[in-house]
Formats: structure tokens, sequence, C-alpha cells
């Protein structure tokens, strides 16, 4: 193949990716958590510098998207709803970890598990 | 360009930086090898990686080059590479640019995850070894800047890449082609690292062992279609450590030790990076 044609091969191929994952989205990521993650306890539930230790890190990775107080910024939405308020530990440490990537929310499994639950610990609080 | 106008243009970069608040980037803590963690969507992230050389058959070098990586969303993230290198008594140069992009084909995270990696690069001289290929050796540094030939190339990376109890651990398989009709070339990296700390301390600390990561990094050529292999090719190992200040840049540095007769000594590598989170939206509303 020559070369012209090769890089215009890769080109299709990257474009058609990317268009191929942006048609498709749904949100529903609450309905994707399985049941043992779920059922995961916060190891720092009975900690109480867990919390501050959350708002560090809120403060740090997501207050650029969800604002300072959590309610949401620039068409990013609040975490002061009620989905939030009913969504049990597990299911927001899952999502922290896995994200919502169809919907613009990354994976944070950068952060070290402990972290996600300090996290988490700052989220619970804020309801 | 005059000493005033560079003074001048470091504080106006400086202000710039200090107005756009940066977000703590957590594992990026590898020169060569990738993640599977993408760059978050709508952040920019500016950074500089160098590498310094002092092979004894040839001159010393400098090269350096400037990141601009872009998250354009959770699953892809594009890049920008200038670079530029510093030989001693010869020149410094513009050696050209890399155009990346990487897919995140899987949207949740598993026990392995995989990143296709796409790159075009033109280039001349090259001298900041982001990679090893084929049979890249020392001997590639002997000859002159001015001599150097263009290489236009396409790269393909496969990243995998995972998680396990705080560590982050990487390993790439690269195959290169360049479009003037050399065959494949190939190459690997492999990484692994951690942070001092798993959990954040609740106080707000420049020097919490939370922002200070370790690791180690061994990358290397695999010859090409006709010789596949791991002689004839340099490889090398190094100890990585990366230090995020808190709403600050993340500042990391490498020695990398060569590994066979055909890898340089020794090459000091050393980065800074920043990133600006939701960087388009901050502009609308300037």
């Amino acid at each position: 193949m020559k070369p012209a044609r090769f890089f215009i091969f890769v080109l299709i191929v990257t474009v058609s990716t990317a268009l191929l994952f942006a048609a498709s989205g749904d949100g529903l990521w609450m309905s994707k958590v399985p049941e043992k993650a779920r059922a995961n306890q916060n190891p720092f539930d009975s900690k109480p510098e867990a919390q501050a230790a959350g708002a560090k890190l809120f403060a740090h990775n997501c207050s650029s998207c969800h604002g300072d107080d959590g309610t949401g910024k620039n068409r990013h939405p609040s975490l002061r709803t009620d989905r939030v308020r009913a969504a049990t530990p597990g299911e927001l440490e899952w999502l922290l970890t896995n994200g919502s990537m169809r919907n613009g929310m990354p994976s944070w499994s950068r952060l070290p598990e402990q972290q996600r639950w300090q996290i988490v610990s700052f989220l619970k609080s804020l309801q | 360009m005059s000493k005033p106008r560079i003074r001048c243009a470091i504080v106006i970069a400086l202000a710039c930086l200090m107005a756009f608040p940066a977000a703590m980037k957590a594992q990026e803590n590898y020169f060569v090898t990738y993640t599977h963690h993408m760059e978050e969507p709508g952040s920019l992230e500016i950074a500089n990686k160098s590498v310094a050389g002092f092979p004894r058959a040839a001159d010393s070098f400098l090269g350096s080059a400037v990141e601009l990586e872009y998250g354009v969303n959770a699953w892809w993230t594009s890049e920008l590479y200038l670079d530029g290198q510093t030989t001693a008594k010869q020149s410094t140069i513009f050696t050209g640019f890399r155009f990346e992009n990487r897919f995140r084909p899987l949207l949740q995270e598993h026990w392995i995850n995989p990143v296709f990696y796409v790159e075009f690069e033109d280039i001349s001289a090259d001298k900041n070894i982001l990679e090893v290929v084929g049979h890249d050796g020392i001997a590639d540094f002997l000859g002159r800047n001015d001599r150097a030939d263009k290489e236009r190339e396409i790269e393909l990376k496969l990243i995998l890449s995972s998680n396990v109890k705080g560590w982050n651990i990487a390993e790439n398989f690269i195959g290169e082609k360049n479009l003037a009709g050399d065959p494949w070339e190939f190459g690997y990296a492999l990484a692994a690292s951690r942070p001092l700390a798993l959990a954040a301390s609740a106080r707000n600390c420049t020097f919490c062992r939370e922002n200070i990561s370790l690791g180690a990094e061994l990358y290397g050529g695999l010859g090409d279609r006709y010789s596949f292999g791991f002689t004839n090719t340099s490889h090398y190992l190094s100890p990585t450590v990366a230090f995020r200040m808190p709403s600050g840049p993340t500042l990391s540095f490498s020695p990398s030790a060569g590994l066979n007769h055909n890898s340089h000594g020794v090459l000091l590598r050393f980065g800074a990076s920043y990133e600006i989170p939701q960087f388009f939206s901050r502009l609308r509303r300037k």
C-alpha cells in the first residue's frame, strides 16, 4: 500500500471510530452498577477526617466541572440531587472508578481507591 | 529575541498560569510509557519533556518537547508535540511536530484496559527519545544536525494498563512506519508506579506523601519486520519520581541507564506539566 493511501486509511479509521462512539450515549450509569459494587461499604465511614480529605480532593479534581459547592457548573450536573442522595456509597465509588464516559464523566481510576472513598465521604456530607 | 522581551514573555506566561488554577494529576509519572488514563474532557495540559544525553563519541545534547494535550471527551485525547533540540558545538533547532490521538475502546474500568494510539510525525534530527523502536541506538546521534534526513512516520501503539492496589502498571507495544518506505519497526515500554500514600491527608500540605509518586520504566526497541528481537537496538531502565504541587504544576525527574552497548550510558529526563481544567469554558467566560 502506498504511504499516502495508508495515511488516508488510518485517518478514515480514526475519524470513523470517533463518530461511532459519539453516536451512542445513554446516562443510565446506575443500572450498570454490579450488585457486589453496590453493596460495598465506605471504609472511611467512621473516620471524621475523611470528609476533610475528600473536600480537598474534590476541590482539586472535581470542582472545575461540578462547582466548589457541588451545584454544577457550565452545563455539568449538580451533585446535590435526589439521585446522588439516594445512591449508596458503593454506587458512587463505582461511578468514580468507571466514569460515565458517554456522558462526559471521566474515570477517576487514576486516584487510589482510598482517595475515591474519601471523595464519597465528602459527597455524602453535601446532601 | 532581546533580553527584556524574553523577561516580558516569561512574566506574561507565569501570569497566565497563575490566572488558571490547575487540577491535580495523579498518575502521569512516566516519560515514555502511556497509561490508560485520558485527559479530562475539556482540559488542556501544557507540558515540557526534556532529555539530556552525554554520548562519548558524539556531542552532548538537550532534547525538548512542548506538549499540548486536550481531552476531546472522556475516551478521546488529542495531543500536539512541538519538538526541538540543542546539540553542543552544533546548533539549536526546531525538529518538527507530532500529532497523536488516543482512544479508549472499553468505556468501563477492567483489570486490564486497552487504549489505541495513532500518531503522525514530521520530524528531523530528533533527540527527544520519546520512544525507542527498530534498531535505534547511539549511532543515530553521531550525525550532524544539518545533515539529518526528514522523517514522516506513522506510529501505532497498543497501550495496556491496570490499577492494582494503588499501583499503576502499564505496557506499551509500538509499531512505527516511515512513510518513505522503510519496514515496520517495533518497540516496547513497560512501567509501574505508586504514590507514597494511598489515602489523602485531611490538611492542606504541599509535601504530603500522596503528592509524590515513585516508579520505574523499562523501554527499548524490538527490531523491524525483517529482524525482530532484542539485539542491535537499545534498552533503558529508568526510575521515576513525580511531585504534584497542589493547584500547581507537576514536576518529574528520571535518570535512565542504558542496558547495552547500543544505548546511551545515562539519559537525564526532567519534565513539568500544568493542567488547565475546562480550558475553553474559561476562555468564553473571560
